[in-house]
């Protein structure tokens, strides 16, 4: 009987080190320990043993049921070392130095420029007004203090329609719509007005690289008690450094505008070269950026706003200048190019 | 418009002070001038007055003459001249050795075998003028070595101005307004200026003229005679070349003078053609020679000076040829008119034909100079031309006067205004430099507006105010934020629609976002044979591309697709932009702002293509709404329209816009081998929806259970119209389904729908479900659906 226990050891040490996979092992464990297996076979043998040799032979059987399940178990923790090594070892090493695959969608850089405007001034509780591309002689010009055979009206060649409407050539053609929208709150509740209204604009006229027929602008007002010269210098400047993201250095001079009663046209000092003057600012250090003013008080009033008692101020930047500037776009012309090989690359701007 | 300081330091003594720093002021305060300043005879020193002593032809060359010329030395010096124009007894301009003329620095130098100790100059040499014909010749009597930039005006501070930005001043049209600002801004006295005192000839006879049209405010004129000067004086043609004119004659140059110094254009006739002035309108319209030798059409809206019946001259633009001074014009007839600006404005562009005289006009001028300048001008004339006789009263007609303008206002109103302290005597002080009359009463300040700046310039209180603060100095401002009480800020429901539905699209989809025209791409479409159709157009367009509105964003974007095929071989573009569907009953454009989607793939076949497009469209409904789309086929309508799979797109039961493949008569034109697919939503009428908000669902403790249905679809039965079949049976447990095979034959069109079930509250009974099951299998064969055999 011994002998027979150690056959089967020494049996088992010879499978186990022959054994490559965990399947094979399996099928070992089963030989030697399942419901037929060599193990329990032994057990049969033990009818013709006395009692007391049963009772011995019991015991030896069952430390050798342990032994061969120690072994098994070694084994198995064996071979799992082993797989994970040769997994481990299978992995390839890759070349995370390739070119990233960037597929991905675009945002119109005017997009992102006038989310950029719109969140400066969301977040001094400015509302974003948005307004029709066609409208009437009244809302672009008679509204906002341009009467007919103004000269101001041959400033910009309007795009008239056959009904005698017209596209807009300048974001104040939202102006009076927005003084009256407000304006009841601003006189009941003292609520004061603060808009922008960015969109398109258009004039006729032929396109290069520096002019497009299609451009946009956003426009801002703010009306309330007390809205003085030093306020608007104060807003536009704030602006502007948000959204250079530079403290901007801006000047004010005299312009004519018939909306705006004192006039400015409003340079910001040249982001190329800081103000020492170089080519991209015709060697003066400044650029001329965008028209504001005090509204004029014939607007407020047609805007059914009394000017002795209100003043605003009002602004236009050119979003589609800021977008070319911000980004170096030379040719204007791209942006309404349709060209995803030019426009694709504004992804995101953040 | 050129100016030039020596001209403005006539009127304001500027002696002292940094010019070019008082330039830039003027930059800053009144308008804008150009960065390039020029620093006028800084490349030329050491010219003097030399007269010719002599003069031999030089033996082997035909243009080069042998000088002797007295520059004012002991000895006379040896010149090599090649000027045709040389003479003994002529004085010219001698560039001495040592002289500088630009870069170079002149220095003995061999010509022809001559030595040559010096240069006689041109007017073109020393920059005072372009006349290179020959070398200059000075008339006046001066000492032979004197420095010309002694006797006349070389050196001098040039600067520019944008026209532009004097719209609205006609009183900078001049130097002796713009002389105004300067003397504001150093706080010097503005002169005045020196005039005839043409009361000296009101016993002479008038002339013969009569305003007969509302469109001229005011005409004046003068006759003299005797005129013997030819050429102006140096110092005036140095002025007018520096200011940007040629000098022409004494009299076309001194009229140029006039309007260059007050902003006053003016013009001679020959008093032969002009016995009887009269200002009118044609009612037939006839063409007319300019003196510029140009026919020009003019018509019943053109105001013209005439004598008697016959035109001699475009109002406020140009004279006439016939009219002409010529070589034996002896008596000169001077106008100085003010006319009605938005006329002259609407002539200019009518005959597109803009002079410097109509530049002006435009602008309103201020008719109370039309004397002024006829009383300069007699100054001026007789200082130059010592005989000169008038020969007739001033003749002056003034029909249509400017109102005078008083403005009140005070102290507080100012305050408010800027948001900083100026203080009353600053107010006082500017408006007054600027020549405006000022009474302070109290805080009470009363204000007469001069009449160059009263015909439209200055007519409210807040024009005022720019007065005060642009000569106070924008840079001197101290900048405050506003004390504003603070209320809640509410955004557009569209607009916010519209900025989320571009970041679903380009950050989950990868879609680009373009921009385009607002009207229909002509002669693109054309070649992709997608019609333009008929909707409102520009007026008086010229250019079929910019012509036609456009009705839908969906075939400019398959223009863009055409001119992107190649960019690669699958992608997506959209815009949110606009349309006009028509004009209403009011005569009124119907705008619509649209969102238009386009896929384009090679890769992809056409069922996904749309289904993919159609999820887009879901899940932005179900991002910003929380609803599900509906849809409905249409009929196509358009010619980039496939008819079939052409879908109303609906929310809430109302349509809010299209979803189709393109035609593929467009698609080939397109591209043979890719697939296209579109869709437009109306971004007001999808924007105007209000959001069902996230309804919570707690998950279920207790088991779910399914049940798969398989059925068979004849062609025209939708999954909508199935979805009524269980849509009220599910008696609260049914908590979804979804589609989870498909399997199609060229006959069958088979589904699998998986069915979920499950309870918050217990675990659910096989028997439960079939109930349910059994109920819908009914409700399906009723209309026609069958579970698969």
């Amino acid at each position: 009987m011994d002998d027979k226990i150690l056959n089967l050891k020494q049996k088992l040490k010879n499978e186990l080190d022959g054994i490559q996979s965990l399947v094979d092992l399996d099928k070992v464990r089963v030989a030697y320990l399942g419901k037929k297996g060599s193990v329990t076979d032994l057990l049969k043998g033990m009818k013709e043993l006395t009692n007391e040799e049963r009772k011995e032979f019991g015991k030896k059987v069952n430390e050798l049921k342990q032994n061969v399940a120690k072994s098994i178990e070694d084994k198995t923790a064996e071979l799992k070392e082993l797989e994970i090594k040769a997994e481990i070892e299978a992995m390839p090493q890759f070349d995370i130095t390739t070119p990233a695959d960037l597929t991905r969608g675009s945002y119109h850089p005017i997009t992102l420029v006038q989310r950029q405007c719109e969140t400066i001034f969301k977040s001094m509780g400015f509302t974003v007004e948005d307004y029709a591309e066609v409208v009437t002689d009244y809302e672009c010009f008679e509204s906002v203090n341009i009467p007919k055979h103004h000269p101001a009206r041959d400033m910009q060649d309007t795009y008239y329609l056959e009904n005698g409407q017209l596209l807009k050539s300048q974001t104040s053609a939202a102006q009076n719509a927005i003084l009256r929208k407000y304006g009841k709150n601003l006189k009941e509740n003292g609520v004061p007005i603060k808009a922008i209204f960015p969109g398109r604009c258009f004039r006729n006229e032929a396109t290069d690289a520096t002019h497009e027929n299609t451009f946009f602008q956003m426009e801002g007002v703010m009306v309330d008690k007390d809205i003085s010269i030093s306020n608007l210098i104060y807003f536009m400047k704030t602006m502007l450094s948000e959204v250079f993201r530079k403290d901007i250095k801006v000047r004010l001079r005299p312009g004519f505008f018939p909306f705006v009663e004192p006039g400015f046209e409003l340079d910001i000092n040249c982001l190329i070269c800081g103000g020492e003057g170089c080519p991209s600012c015709g060697h003066g250090g400044w650029l001329e950026l965008c028209p504001c003013g005090m509204i004029h008080p014939e607007v407020l009033r047609e805007g059914g706003i009394d000017p002795e008692e209100y003043t605003g101020f009002a602004f236009g930047l050119g979003l589609t200048r800021l977008a070319m500037m911000k980004y170096g776009i030379k040719d204007i012309r791209d942006l309404n190019s349709g060209s995803l090989k030019a426009l694709s690359q504004f992804t995101d701007d953040e | 418009m050129f100016l030039s300081m020596n001209w403005i330091s006539d009127f304001v003594d500027l002696s002292g002070l940094d010019k070019v720093k008082l330039i830039n002021q003027f930059s800053l305060s009144t308008a804008e001038v150009e960065n390039e300043i020029f620093f006028k005879g800084s490349e030329v020193s050491g010219i003097v007055v030399a007269e010719i002593k002599s003069v031999l032809d030089h033996p082997e060359s035909k243009k080069l003459h042998l000088l002797k010329v007295d520059a004012g030395e002991d000895e006379l010096t040896d010149v090599v001249c090649g000027a045709p124009n040389v003479r003994v007894g002529m004085k010219t301009a001698f560039a001495k050795v040592g002289a500088k003329i630009g870069e170079i620095t002149i220095a003995p130098r061999k010509l022809a075998g001559y030595t040559s100790n010096g240069m006689c100059c041109s007017e073109a040499e020393i920059g005072i003028s372009d006349d290179n014909s020959g070398i200059m010749e000075i008339t006046d009597d001066v000492k032979n070595g004197t420095d010309l930039k002694d006797i006349y005006e070389i050196d001098d501070i040039v600067f520019e101005v944008d026209n532009k930005s004097l719209t609205n001043r006609p009183d900078l049209w001049g130097h002796y307004g713009i002389a105004r600002e300067f003397a504001a801004l150093a706080g010097r006295e503005l002169k005045p200026l020196e005039t005839d005192n043409l009361s000296l000839y009101d016993e002479l006879p008038k002339v013969d003229m009569k305003i007969e049209d509302t469109l001229c405010q005011r005409y004046a004129c003068l006759r003299f005679e005797n005129i013997t000067r030819n050429v102006s004086p140096v110092n005036m043609r140095i002025r007018l070349f520096y200011c940007g004119m040629r000098a022409i004659n004494f009299l076309a140059d001194l009229t140029n003078y006039l309007m260059l110094e007050m902003g006053q254009p003016m013009h001679a006739f020959d008093s032969r053609k002009v016995e009887n002035i009269r200002v009118k309108r044609f009612p037939e319209p006839f063409t007319f020679e300019t003196l510029d030798g140009v026919e020009r059409k003019i018509d019943e809206n053109t105001l013209m000076i005439c004598n008697g019946d016959t035109p001699v001259a475009i109002a406020g633009i140009m004279g006439g040829l016939d009219s002409e001074i010529v070589e034996d014009t002896t008596s000169l007839t001077l106008e100085s008119a003010t006319f009605d600006a938005a006329s002259i404005r609407k002539s200019t562009v009518r005959l597109a034909h803009r002079t410097d005289a109509s530049m002006r006009y435009e602008k309103s001028l201020d008719p109370e100079m039309c004397v002024t300048a006829i009383g300069r001008f007699v100054y001026l004339l007789k200082e130059y031309d010592k005989g000169v006789t008038v020969i007739s009263a001033l003749t002056d007609s003034y029909p249509v006067k400017y109102d005078d303008i008083k403005l009140s206002f005070d102290k507080a109103f100012v305050d408010k205004y800027t948001g900083i302290e100026i203080s009353s005597d600053t107010i006082v002080k500017t408006l007054t430099s600027l020549g405006f009359g000022v009474k302070l009463d109290g805080d009470v300040f009363t204000v007469d507006v001069p009449s160059w700046r009263a015909t439209k310039d200055v007519t409210i209180k807040a024009d005022i105010i720019e007065e005060i603060t642009r000569i106070y100095g924008y840079d001197n401002f101290a900048i405050n934020t506003t004390r504003s009480p603070l209320y809640p800020v509410r955004m557009d429901a569209v607009k916010c629609d519209e900025e989320k539905i571009k970041d679903i699209l380009v950050k989950r989809y990868n879609l680009h976002e373009l921009h385009s025209y607002v009207w229909a791409y002509y002669d693109e479409q054309k070649a992709l044979g997608i019609e333009v159709e008929d909707n409102i157009k520009l007026s008086g367009a010229t250019n079929p591309n910019i012509e036609t509105i456009r009705k839908s964003m969906i075939p400019t974007q398959l223009c863009q697709v055409k001119s992107n095929v190649g960019y690669a071989p699958e992608f997506g573009i959209f815009e949110v932009g606009r349309v006009v569907e028509g004009v209403g009953s009011d005569n009124l454009c119907i705008e619509r702002k649209k969102l238009a989607i386009t896929l384009y793939s090679k890769t992809c076949d056409v069922k996904s293509l749309y289904f993919k497009l159609r999820d887009i469209l879901a899940t932005i409904t179900d991002d910003l709404k929380h609803k599900a789309l509906g849809f409905k086929p249409t009929e196509a309508k358009h010619s980039y329209e496939h008819p079939v799979n052409l879908n109303t797109i609906l929310l809430d039961d109302e349509a809010v816009g299209t979803i189709g493949i393109v035609h593929p008569v467009v698609g080939k034109k397109i591209d043979k081998k890719a697939n296209i697919v579109f869709a437009e939503l109306d971004m007001e009428s999808f924007g105007g929806k209000a959001s069902a908000g996230i309804t919570y669902s707690e998950p279920s403790k207790f088991p779910p259970m399914t049940y798969d249905l398989s059925l068979e679809l004849a062609p025209g039965k939708f999954f909508a119209d199935l979805c009524k079949c269980w849509m009220n049976e599910g008696k609260g447990i049914l908590r979804g389904t979804k589609i989870v095979d498909t399997y199609d034959t060229d006959t069958i069109h088979s589904i699998t729908i998986r069915f979920e079930f499950s309870s918050n509250e217990r675990t659910l009974s096989s028997a439960e479900v079939q109930e349910i099951m059994d109920k819908v299998i009914e409700n399906l064969s009723k209309i026609g659906v069958n579970l698969r055999g």
